[in-house]
């Protein structure tokens, strides 16, 4: 079987748009987080030097989704945080609402790592989350 | 050009003319008339050759779909520089009515206040040319810059609280600056905001980044005065002779803007949801709303916090050419020309249709363009109109014009506010080598210290419109009136 490609990035004249691929919602997820990631930095170099563990609820799909990439994004602006990987992500559905947990591994920015432009903010605009054929699809466009 | 392989990302180009039914009204106005739920017509400002760019990318469906916004009045409007965006297209104006308009995040852009400070000296290319290497490598090592670029001082939550209500006189209060400073920003540097509609989460977000320039397309750079077109008017803004030597820095409100434009975002979907939106990031409230006043008064504090920065980020400058020249800042001059917003929202009047009227006029990746006379131009550039910065991309020439009366009546007094992307940061990527951008840029004469060698590829010259259209074809249609042209000598790159 071939691997699944983990995600891939499309065309968008000011915006970085990608779409994340997972045989499950929590790998589609976090593949969701190192697209957005990859942008600024090579996340398979960053050393797991960090470890924090997050939990996120949202109304729906989207709204987990917006908030957990946005939670990271908060990580850069607030720590300096890079991700390397995410682990041990859950995703579970109670009382109509959804809750995500998680382990993120990272490391601070330093000069080891070359990082590059922004991503200023996780936005809405053509945010889809939806099963087809078997495979979790995410598609997303991030403001940079 | 770019060429885009993705299906899923293009619009058929030849339905879309068709299906809008774009009017050429003379060689620079393109006009797209009222029809369907549009509820004012949509006017684009390029040429020909701008046009081309525009209709490749979602640039005209977008303003149209501006048009359609309630409370909009006269034309939803595109810049020569306009190029896609999200909901609202970037180089994009648009005017609602306080009595039933609306006020959208989406609109003014996740970058508030992201703007352009231009600074004078009375230094010549010749006194630049011995030092430019110490004075790039100095001002590289005071200003921080890229990812993760650490800020030189720390400032406390009531510290940062404090910049969002008081903005850059917060800063010149703290030392960085000149009392004077604030006679030449827009607003003196200062919108009315209530901190309290800032979240905490926002707020710990801009803490530790107050006082740097960021990354992406933000930069500073060393310009030599060029060309005057406009003597008498350059003269009135301290841009005297070829040759002089000037300053522009290009920065805004870092991560706390981008987290009060997301916060509200969410607070407005939450509110409203998307039924009826044509784009979900069209999301907006009612101007006069609880939502809608929230959002202005967060907006203005994030504008607050980026002249702040740039305050700051010009304190540094100054310190950085005191040390490097040997002589005062004062004795070289380096008063502010001028500081400009490009993502903003502001209430202001403005004649619709014969009538008076009080505004909301979103500006997203546009500058306003007032013309003589306006009470918000400060009273010594009063008499020639507002003082309008635009500038190019890495490498190419920037330029300073002044706002007209004819821009007042055309476009709520606005114009375009710089290149324009024409291609994406993944092309830019994969077509260029940093190596060959900052050799050529450095066999053209121009220095270039980056914190990241795959920034300058992204931000390279050819990924952008060229700037000498965008300015004459502002200069054409009225928008604004061409000053004068600087080129760069040296750039510092986030």
């Amino acid at each position: 079987m071939i691997e699944m490609k983990k995600y891939e990035y499309f065309e968008h004249t000011a915006d970085a748009k990608f779409k994340a691929y997972g045989k499950n919602l929590e790998d589609a997820f976090s593949n969701s987080a190192l697209a957005v990631f990859d942008i600024m930095v090579n996340t398979n170099l960053v050393e797991p030097k960090i470890k924090k563990e997050i939990k996120i609820t949202g109304k729906n799909k989207e709204s987990l989704l917006f908030d957990f990439l946005d939670e990271l994004l908060f990580f850069l602006d607030t720590e300096n945080f890079v991700l390397h990987k995410v682990e041990n992500m859950k995703i579970t559905r109670k009382k109509g609402a959804y809750e995500l947990k998680a382990t993120i591994l990272g490391d601070k920015i330093n000069k080891k790592y070359e990082v590059s432009g922004i991503v200023k903010a996780i936005t809405y605009n053509e945010m889809e989350i939806a099963k087809k054929d078997g495979v979790w699809v995410i598609t997303a466009v991030v403001d940079r | 050009m770019v060429s885009n392989n993705n299906n899923n990302n293009v619009i058929n180009n030849d339905n879309q003319i068709s299906d809008f039914g774009i009017v050429k009204k003379d060689a620079n106005t393109w006009q797209i008339p009222k029809k369907g739920a549009m509820n004012v017509p949509a006017v684009v400002y390029a040429s020909d050759i701008l046009m081309a760019n525009i209709k490749q990318d979602k640039t005209i469906s977008q303003i149209v779909n501006v048009a359609q916004l309630p409370g909009i009045v006269k034309n939803a409007l595109a810049m020569p520089d306009a190029h896609q965006g999200y909901g609202f297209p970037i180089g994009g104006v648009a005017a609602f009515r306080q009595k039933d308009g609306v006020i959208s995040p989406g609109g003014v852009g996740f970058d508030i206040n992201c703007g352009v400070r231009m600074i004078k000296t009375n230094l010549t290319v010749e006194d630049m040319m011995p030092k430019k290497r110490e004075i790039i490598n100095t001002m590289f090592a005071n200003v921080p810059a890229g990812l993760g670029g650490k800020a030189n001082v720390r400032f406390t939550e009531e510290e940062t609280i404090e910049v969002l209500e008081k903005g850059a006189k917060w800063a010149i209060k703290q030392g960085f600056g000149w009392k004077e400073d604030t006679d030449r920003m827009e607003e003196n540097g200062y919108m009315k905001a209530d901190p309290n509609d800032i979240s905490a989460r926002a707020i710990a977000r801009g803490k530790p980044q107050l006082g740097s320039l960021g990354a992406g397309n933000h930069f500073l750079e060393i310009q030599s005065v060029d060309k005057i077109i406009d003597e008498k008017t350059s003269n009135a803004f301290g841009v005297t002779k070829k040759g002089q030597i000037v300053l522009m820095v290009h920065c805004g409100s870092r991560g706390l803007g981008h987290q009060v434009a997301s916060e509200y975002i969410r607070k407005m979907e939450d509110k409203y949801g998307f039924a009826g939106l044509l784009d979900r990031e069209l999301i907006n409230a009612p101007i006069s709303s609880d939502l809608g006043v929230a959002y202005y008064s967060a907006m203005s504090g994030a504008a607050n916090y980026a002249w702040s920065n740039r305050q700051m980020i010009t304190h540094w400058i100054r310190e950085s050419f005191e040390k490097v020249f040997g002589r005062t800042a004062k004795d070289m001059e380096m008063s502010i020309i001028y500081d400009v917003c490009h993502n903003v929202a502001k209430m202001e009047n403005h004649v619709v249709d014969g009538e008076k009227m009080n505004v909301c006029v979103h500006r997203k990746g546009a500058t306003r363009s007032f013309g003589p006379g306006r009470i918000e131009i400060p009273e010594i550039y009063r008499a020639y109109g507002q003082p309008v910065i635009i500038p190019g991309s890495m490498g190419t020439a920037s330029y300073l014009l002044r706002g007209t009366k004819k821009a007042e009546e055309l476009s709520f007094g606005s114009t375009a506010h710089g290149a324009g992307r024409v291609m994406s940061r993944f092309a830019a990527v994969k077509k260029f080598r940093s190596e060959t951008v900052a050799s050529e840029l450095e066999s053209k004469g121009i220095m270039i210290k980056s914190a990241s060698w795959k920034g300058i590829v992204e931000e390279a010259p050819q990924v952008y419109k060229d700037i000498d259209e965008v300015v004459r074809v502002s200069h054409d249609a009225g928008l604004g009136s061409l000053v004068a042209r600087m080129v760069p000598m040296g750039v510092i790159k986030g």
